[in-house]
């Protein structure tokens, strides 16, 4: 491991860039920006509280096409068969909403506020998807 | 108003994902495979990240009403129960499998990635599920 890759500057700006996001959110709409949260509302329909929602989504979509505008997208790599992406959507969509929050709502906001329950969650998370990757990649493949 | 300014966040976080890298499940995955040719620069998402965040949660733990006078919605949840842990294990296996969190899948699906959107439709089925439990037990 070489020095530029302890330090990633483009990561670094990514986090800032997301951190810029949740403050919009929060100061202007009074809102914690957990996209889990955020998509998960919409199953439980309340007037006044879909808009905003859909607003937040279509601009995560359509971030790419901002994106484009001035740059090329960079290489998106997808491994996954179809058959363990489906597993995955589902075991993430289940557990962002049985656990209240993924890595934005927890993660990123969560910390933010110095939540311990969110730190708990987020140690939970991180940790059992790296155990994850172990088993798939290390000893499962063997 | 609102709905501007939520959309306008949105497209900022998502820039915030495609430029940090986090977009690429690949480096996701390299992030979090630790025991391999572990790549720790998704840490830095991170710190970036929080040290905005945790500012703006200052501003807005002092202020009743948003900037725009909607009421501030902060959780104030602080129980550990087995809830979280449980919904904390089963997202992290998820986030495993496919190194695909919900922020990445929304970016990935505005690619036209057929992956992601068959990763997409199998989240929001997992959340309907969890919806339709939720509700049998209310």
């Amino acid at each position: 491991m070489n020095y530029p890759d302890l330090l990633s500057w483009h990561a670094m700006a990514g986090g800032l860039a997301i951190g810029f996001a949740v403050t919009l959110l929060l100061l202007f709409n009074g809102r914690v920006a957990g996209i889990s949260g955020i998509i998960g509302g919409l199953f439980r329909l309340q007037r006044g509280d879909v808009s905003w929602r859909i607003a937040f989504i279509l601009g995560l979509v359509l971030s790419v096409t901002s994106w484009k505008f001035f740059f090329a997208l960079p290489e998106i790599q997808i491994e996954t068969s179809h058959m363990m992406l489906i597993l995955a959507g589902l075991l993430v969509g289940f557990g962002t909403r049985l656990g209240s929050g993924c890595t934005s709502g927890h993660g990123v906001c969560g910390l933010s506020r110095g939540s311990s329950r969110s730190f708990v969650a987020t140690a939970l998370f991180i940790v059992t998807a790296m155990m994850t990757v172990y088993w798939v990649r290390h000893v499962f493949t063997n | 108003m609102v709905g501007l300014m939520a959309w306008v966040s949105g497209i900022v976080f998502g820039l915030g994902i495609i430029l940090s890298g986090m977009v690429n499940p690949a480096i996701v995955l390299a992030f979090l495979d630790v025991t391999g040719r572990w790549d720790p620069s998704l840490a830095w998402v991170m710190v970036g990240a929080v040290a905005v965040g945790s500012l703006a949660f200052a501003i807005a733990k002092k202020r009743k009403k948003s900037y725009l006078g909607e009421s501030m919605q902060i959780p104030g949840v602080t129980k550990i129960d087995a809830r979280l842990i449980l919904g904390g294990i089963v997202f992290g296996i998820g986030w495993g499998i496919a190194g695909i969190c919900p922020g990445p899948a929304l970016v990935l699906v505005g690619s036209g990635s057929l992956e992601a959107i068959i990763f997409l439709a199998a989240m929001l089925l997992g959340m309907g599920v969890f919806e339709a439990i939720q509700q049998k037990h209310q």
